[in-house]
């Protein structure tokens, strides 16, 4: 038990350097192989236009619904098969990786700058702002996250500015909510009564003293949040009410392939598997930085 | 004691439904496109007159504030007005006929679930690291990982398609259907003594209900088995071994009653969440409940209709947490004090 106990406190203590918080990270296996992959993706989606063989919206009228190289009467022209107009399925799923990525990290940063800073103040402050936020915030709650996009999206018709903002509209509550609950507590904290006592300005303590205190939970559950963004916008996308239909996504992709499902199954499930294996690596990548960034949440 | 503390917090839901209501309403109607345009859309030449009449027949033509008051009032009674869609009947008619649906696909999903989740967990507590545990780790990590929509395509592809096990679409094989009772086919199947529609019924849920149970299975897992590792390392549990109690009624009684404390919580999230993948899931297998007439409501610009199956699944939700908040009370005295 005490054994237990000291090697948490020496974890603590490692991690509570950025060098010790990386050599954490670097340790765990699974963590590094998880975040291989997201970078991959990442690659991936950033030189589509050198990597993918063909254009995503290229249709090629003599080879339509072509099945994959592995298969019987599938090539090397098209790896991944075509879909039914035709169209490169390696190619769009390529390009298909900058609008799960983008809209992702997009939202993700939204939500956490809105949430945290309105937490930050809310904690910090106290008061009339608190109380009403925390109204506004269980209204929310009470609101299930996917069907609440999937209002606004059928009000506005598939468009990218609506599609961010429907799916970060709930999604800042729970960054208030982590943001709010710890600077309660840092409030009161010695150092940052040392910082009031030195004559420091309300914004130079929230921003200098408690902001990188309480930034290590904010950034696990950012990362945590982004698999569950890009499963929701594959989701919409899917039902045509997320990414417009000319710009290649998988969601929209799967949908394309439904048709087909029966005599090209190729079409519906491949882009669905780089759906998984995205979200899976950000999964795995966010667990892994949160054992590094905060041993006490270790399992 | 605890009755109080479910009336105060289904008092605390009187703003969050308006809150709620509020949101859906004028999202629905402060977005650019007119409904009637888009109703009258293919119906080639109109009047001006004309479409006023229809403005004033849906209630159009009144200030917004007016018409949120009304439809708040009416929504309060059941009254979800007239579908632009479904030849204009009364919204509430339609979504009555389709709930059932819906509600026996949930209910079947919510089941299959905890079936799968709960012996899942306390198994990979029991061995924590073990083969079990990490097969089970897996297992939910890939459940968490997955687009509902895709796990339902491919479990279509695979079952219903290579091997033609179990159906892909509908409710029913149309030559079964039991006499309508309570709406819910397998238990109007079982009340009529049909056998055949019972079965018919029950294959039909298969594959969207494990489609949508997967990511809830999951994370119950995960919770189970992290709160059973927790309780198993307790004195409590310790001393019943000591006792020598048999294994099975150490587990079976003295963990998992506790260990299951926490996991309510996070089963009534996750059935919100149930609602949510309903949606799809419908739409992915043809399935004729809510989830799929909201889809289709979406694509007709229908809003009276969208806005009623939108609000329902939101009191749904959080219905189901305030009877998570009181059942938690039940089992456990010290939630009721705060």
């Amino acid at each position: 038990m005490s054994q237990a106990a000291s090697e948490e406190e020496a974890l603590e203590s490692v991690a509570a350097t950025t060098p010790g918080m990386v050599r954490l990270l670097l340790g765990n296996r699974v963590a590094v192989v998880a975040g291989v992959v997201v970078l991959a993706f990442l690659a991936m989606g950033l030189l589509a236009p050198a990597l993918a063989p063909y254009e995503p919206s290229e249709q090629h009228a003599e080879a339509i619904r072509v099945a994959p190289f592995w298969q019987a009467g599938g090539g090397t022209r098209f790896l991944l098969g075509t879909d039914g107009l035709g169209r490169d399925l390696l190619s769009r799923i390529m390009y298909g990786a900058r609008v799960s990525i983008l809209l992702g990290v997009v939202v993700v940063l939204l939500t956490l700058v809105v949430g945290a800073g309105l937490g930050m103040v809310a904690g910090y402050f106290g008061g009339w702002f608190d109380a009403v936020m925390s109204r506004v915030v269980d209204t929310l709650l009470a609101f299930p996250f996917l069907i609440f996009a999937l209002a606004i999206m059928a009000a506005t018709g598939p468009n990218l500015v609506a599609l961010v903002l429907a799916l970060a509209f709930k999604g800042w509550v729970d960054f208030y909510r982590v943001a709010r609950g710890d600077v309660l507590a840092a409030r009161e904290a010695d150092y940052v009564t040392a910082a009031r006592g030195l004559g420091a300005s309300t914004p130079h303590i929230l921003m200098s003293e408690i902001l990188p205190n309480i930034l290590p939970p904010l950034i696990v559950l950012a990362t945590l949040r982004m698999a569950t963004i890009i499963i929701a916008e594959a989701s919409l996308s899917f039902l045509g009410i997320g990414v417009p239909p000319r710009i290649p996504a998988w969601g929209t992709m799967v949908a394309d392939g439904r048709a087909d499902v029966a005599s090209a199954w190729w079409i519906a499930t491949l882009p669905g598997i780089a759906i998984l294996l995205l979200v899976l690596a950000v999964n795995l990548f966010g667990e892994g930085l949160r054992d590094a960034l905060d041993p006490r949440m270790r399992k | 004691m605890w009755g109080r503390f479910v009336t105060r917090r289904l008092i605390q839901l009187i703003p969050v439904l308006l809150g709620v209501s509020f949101i859906v309403f004028f999202t629905m109607h402060l977005t650019p496109g007119d409904p009637i345009e888009h109703m009258l859309g293919q119906a080639g030449h109109v009047t001006q007159e004309q479409i006023e009449e229809l403005r004033g027949h849906y209630g159009l033509d009144r200030p917004l504030v007016v018409q949120y008051g009304l439809f708040v009032g009416n929504a309060a009674r059941g009254d979800f007005g007239l579908s632009y869609s479904h030849h204009g009947r009364a919204v509430a008619s339609v979504v009555r006929e389709r709930l059932p649906a819906t509600l026996e696909l949930t209910l079947f999903a919510f089941v299959m679930a905890l079936v799968f989740a709960i012996p899942a967990g306390v198994i990979a507590s029991l061995r924590p690291q073990g083969v079990f545990d990490r097969g089970a780790t897996i297992g939910a990590l890939l459940g968490i990982s997955m687009p509902g929509f895709w796990l339902g395509i491919v479990l279509m592809i695979v079952f219903g398609l290579q091997r033609n096990w179990l159906p892909i679409s509908g409710r029913i094989d149309l030559a079964v259907v039991p006499p309508a009772r309570t709406g819910l086919y397998t238990l109007d199947a079982l009340l009529s003594g049909n056998g055949a529609a019972f079965w018919s019924a029950l294959k039909h849920m298969v594959l969207p209900g494990l489609a949508m149970a997967a990511p809830m299975a999951a994370m119950v897992m995960r919770m189970v088995r992290s709160s059973m590792i927790g309780v198993l390392a307790q004195d409590y549990v310790q001393f019943a071994r000591a006792k020598g109690l048999p294994e099975r009624t150490v587990v079976g009684k003295h963990a998992l009653r506790n260990a299951l404390i926490p996991t309510v919580n996070i089963v009534a999230l996750q059935t919100g969440l149930l609602l949510s993948g309903n949606m799809i899931i419908e739409t992915v297998f043809q399935y004729p409940g809510l989830g799929k007439l909201a889809v289709d409501a979406i694509g007709a610009a229908d809003y009276p209709l969208v806005q009623a199956v939108v609000l329902i699944y939101a009191v749904s939700y959080v219905l189901l947490n305030v009877g998570a908040d009181a059942l938690h009370a039940v089992l456990d005295p010290r939630v009721r004090v705060a």
